[in-house]
């Protein structure tokens, strides 16, 4: 009931900012004649109702409410989460309804070509092929969200990939300090004076694998191990202005061994950070995977991702531009999605990085 | 010693107690730790001694740089290092140099046997792990607790420290404790192993003054209860009249006076005392001003070869900037670093009985 109450008034009180507060109106009259202890009785009821809202604010909470405002990065929440469930749901769907696979060729001669959107074979308008075919009359929407599942996985896993070499590396360099920290830190600036998609190109070839998953899974590593300096570099930074504080020194004055303080009391202190660059991390490397797909390195056939798609669509940009249209704009949007996502939550999670 | 396993750790520390009682638990023989810098070694603390029997309190007072904290973080060797090293000495816990042991060996001692309280409660928490991890990662680490029981012991020890309704805080982030909470907490897991000596270094400078005198009263409670061995660290003399058996005053990295906390008082033996004893503020001294001690405290890096203490000194004399000064035996458990101690010691003993006939 109280609780029901409050929550009233303090909408009332945003909602109407011009008139006065509604707690001092509302009881205006009784309040001068209400005697003291009443009055103090009614404060105390108060401030353990705002204690209770108080409570219930977190730093997560706090975070998501401050993402919440910011608009660009709802719109890059909402791209992101419906790409996302059309790339893993919609392959299915249009199987369903149309019963179009991703690779399916027509075995009709007249229809092994590539149709507009919204044509059927005969020229007229229709709903089986939302984005055309591509040159096999294949469904492009069919392979644009197919290909859709290959980036977002390629983006995610290679981001985790460098996620977890990057934190540990970074973590134990900056924890443990002195000459270590400098041979290992050393270490990633050479890696990073290496131009690194020759790293990836030279690792995809000479390890290069028979199979198109085989060679999935290699590129995830080869993109991983190669995007992780900079994600160690912001850790470690994290960890050497966190590890004079007061609570490392009361963990380990209780015995908490190294491994453990870097790995439970260290690490989700320095989350923050970890998340907004690990959410621009993902486009970085989908873009990457993109552009060593149209080399030819990435995604290898049946597989198909945006980028491999892109490739294909270049090649007939003259005749069909749809082919490429589609798989780029699809991309395009995603990755700017993930951009205001990440901007949205650096604001939100970091708050000495916001630059106003 | 160390015991393992939660269902002989009781009968194993009290057969400890029997064996121990009364007996010293902790010994310190001239222990330095000095700090390479830029501008040349800094002696921190420089050749102390000092002993603590089971269920006593010792109090550490001092200005601020004087090495009551370092003194501290030496015994579980907490020194960062580098720049910090200990250079010499020996500190016997129960029997045992904790100086020699291993890295492990000593991690094990820290919390268990050991456990520490620190001057800012708000810094001290980490403030990403819920209370209740915190606090069951004391006993999971120590005793083999299993989650359910450390998570109940967890509990228990919140209600022993006075937080209320201690099962639904526990769930809790350390910024939705206020100070004083937070330092009960602190204390809680400083306790939950019911270490044999706890050391407490300031833990009351960063609280108010109506919390500060709850946090003191618990510390003496807990105490009371679990006969742990004390050493408090502070640089308010009222903290340490009411808590402490025994005191040591510390400038300068060194020991300058040693006495029971009434003795000490009442008949100090050392300047520094003295002038320590004289800016605690007098509230029935209508007109007076604060006293200081004139001068700052030295430069630990670039210490005179004489007394540290002479340039500042009321009663300094030439001999105090040529020779460094003796420690002075005054009676069977008060000592003094002075070359006047003696005749500092029958002044304020003879002011002492003075005020009484007056």
């Amino acid at each position: 009931m109280n609780e029901d109450k409050l929550t009233v008034d303090t909408q009332t009180t945003r909602g109407v900012p011009s008139t006065l507060p509604s707690p001092t109106n509302a009881p205006d009259v009784d309040a001068i004649h209400t005697p003291p202890e009443v009055a103090i009785a009614e404060a105390d009821v108060r401030t353990a109702e705002t204690l209770e809202t108080v409570r219930a604010s977190s730093l997560w909470r706090d975070a998501w409410r401050c993402l919440l405002r910011n608009k660009l990065a709802v719109f890059g929440m909402v791209v992101v989460g419906v790409v996302t469930l059309a790339s893993l749901l919609g392959p299915y769907t249009i199987k369903r309804t149309t019963g179009l696979t991703p690779d399916y060729i027509p075995t009709e001669v007249s229809l092994l070509k590539s149709f507009p959107p919204f044509t059927s074979s005969d020229g007229s308008f229709s709903w089986t092929h939302p984005m055309g075919t591509d040159n096999q009359g294949r469904d492009l929407l069919a392979r644009v969200l197919q290909g859709g599942q290959i980036s977002l996985m390629v983006g995610i896993i290679s981001t985790l990939v460098s996620l977890v070499i990057g934190v540990s590396y970074g973590a134990i360099a900056g924890y443990v300090g002195g000459r270590t920290d400098n041979i290992m830190m050393r270490v990633v600036d050479v890696l990073y004076s290496l131009p690194y998609i020759i790293i990836v190109i030279v690792l995809l070839s000479m390890f290069r694998s028979q199979t198109a998953r085989g060679q999935l899974i290699l590129l995830f590593v080869a993109l991983g191990s190669v995007s992780w300096l900079t994600m160690a570099r912001i850790v470690r930074g994290q960890v050497l202005s966190l590890k004079n504080q007061e609570f490392v020194l009361a963990a380990r004055a209780t015995g908490v061994s190294t491994g453990r303080i870097i790995f439970r009391h260290l690490i989700p202190n320095t989350l923050g950070p970890v998340i907004v660059y690990a959410t621009l991390t993902i486009p970085t490397v989908m873009l990457t995977e993109a552009f060593l797909s149209f080399l030819g390195f990435g995604v290898q056939p049946p597989l198909a991702s945006w980028g491999s798609l892109a490739t294909d669509g270049i090649q007939n940009i003259a005749i069909f531009p749809w082919q490429l249209i589609f798989p780029g704009v699809t991309m395009a949007l995603t990755l700017f999605s993930l951009n205001f996502l990440g901007d949205g939550l650096r604001d939100a999670l970091d708050p000495q990085m916001r630059t106003f | 010693m160390g015991c393992g396993m939660p269902s002989t750790h009781k009968c194993e520390r009290s057969n400890d107690k029997v064996e121990a009682r009364n007996g010293t638990l902790l010994e310190v023989h001239d222990l330095r730790t000095y700090f390479e810098t830029e501008d040349g070694v800094v002696k921190a603390v420089d050749g102390i001694n000092f002993q603590l029997k089971r269920g006593e309190t010792l109090g550490i007072v001092g200005e601020s740089g004087s090495g009551k904290s370092v003194t501290n973080l030496s015994l579980i060797r907490l020194i960062p290092d580098p720049p910090g090293k200990i250079v010499s000495g020996e500190v016997l816990f129960a029997g045992q140099d904790l100086l020699l042991l291993s890295a492990e060996e000593i991690r094990k001692v820290r919390g268990r046997r050991i456990a520490m309280i620190f001057q800012d409660p708000m810094t001290s928490l980490n403030p990403f792990m819920k209370i209740s991890r915190q606090l069951m990662e004391m006993t999971q680490l120590h005793l083999g607790h299993t989650k359910q029981q450390a998570y109940e012991h967890a509990i228990k020890m919140l209600e022993t420290v006075g937080i209320p309704e201690p099962r639904r805080r526990a769930g809790d982030y350390p910024d939705e404790f206020s100070g004083g909470m937070r330092q009960r907490v602190m204390i809680a897991m400083a306790l939950s192993c019911r270490p044999e000596l706890l050391i407490a270094d300031e833990p009351t400078t960063a609280l108010d003054v109506t919390i500060q005198a709850q946090i003191l009263e618990l510390i003496k409670k807990l105490k009371h209860e679990t006969g742990t061995s004390v050493i408090l660290i502070t640089h308010d003399l009222g903290v340490v009249a009411g808590m402490t058996d025994h005191l040591i005053v510390m400038y300068a990295g060194k020991v300058f006076e040693q006495a029971p906390t009434r003795e000490l008082f009442a008949k100090p033996g050392n300047p520094y005392t003295k002038g320590l004893l004289r800016s605690v503020p007098d509230p029935t001294d209508e007109h007076g001003q604060l006293y200081q001690i004139p001068g700052l405290p030295p430069d630990v890096a670039h210490l005179p070869s004489g007394c540290p203490f002479a340039p500042r000194c009321d009663y300094e004399q030439e001999i105090c900037h040529s020779e460094f000064p003796p420690f002075v035996q005054l009676n069977s458990e008060h000592y003094s670093l002075c070359h006047f101690a003696q005749e500092v010691y029958f002044e304020s003993a003879s002011a002492a009985t003075g005020v009484k006939e007056s």
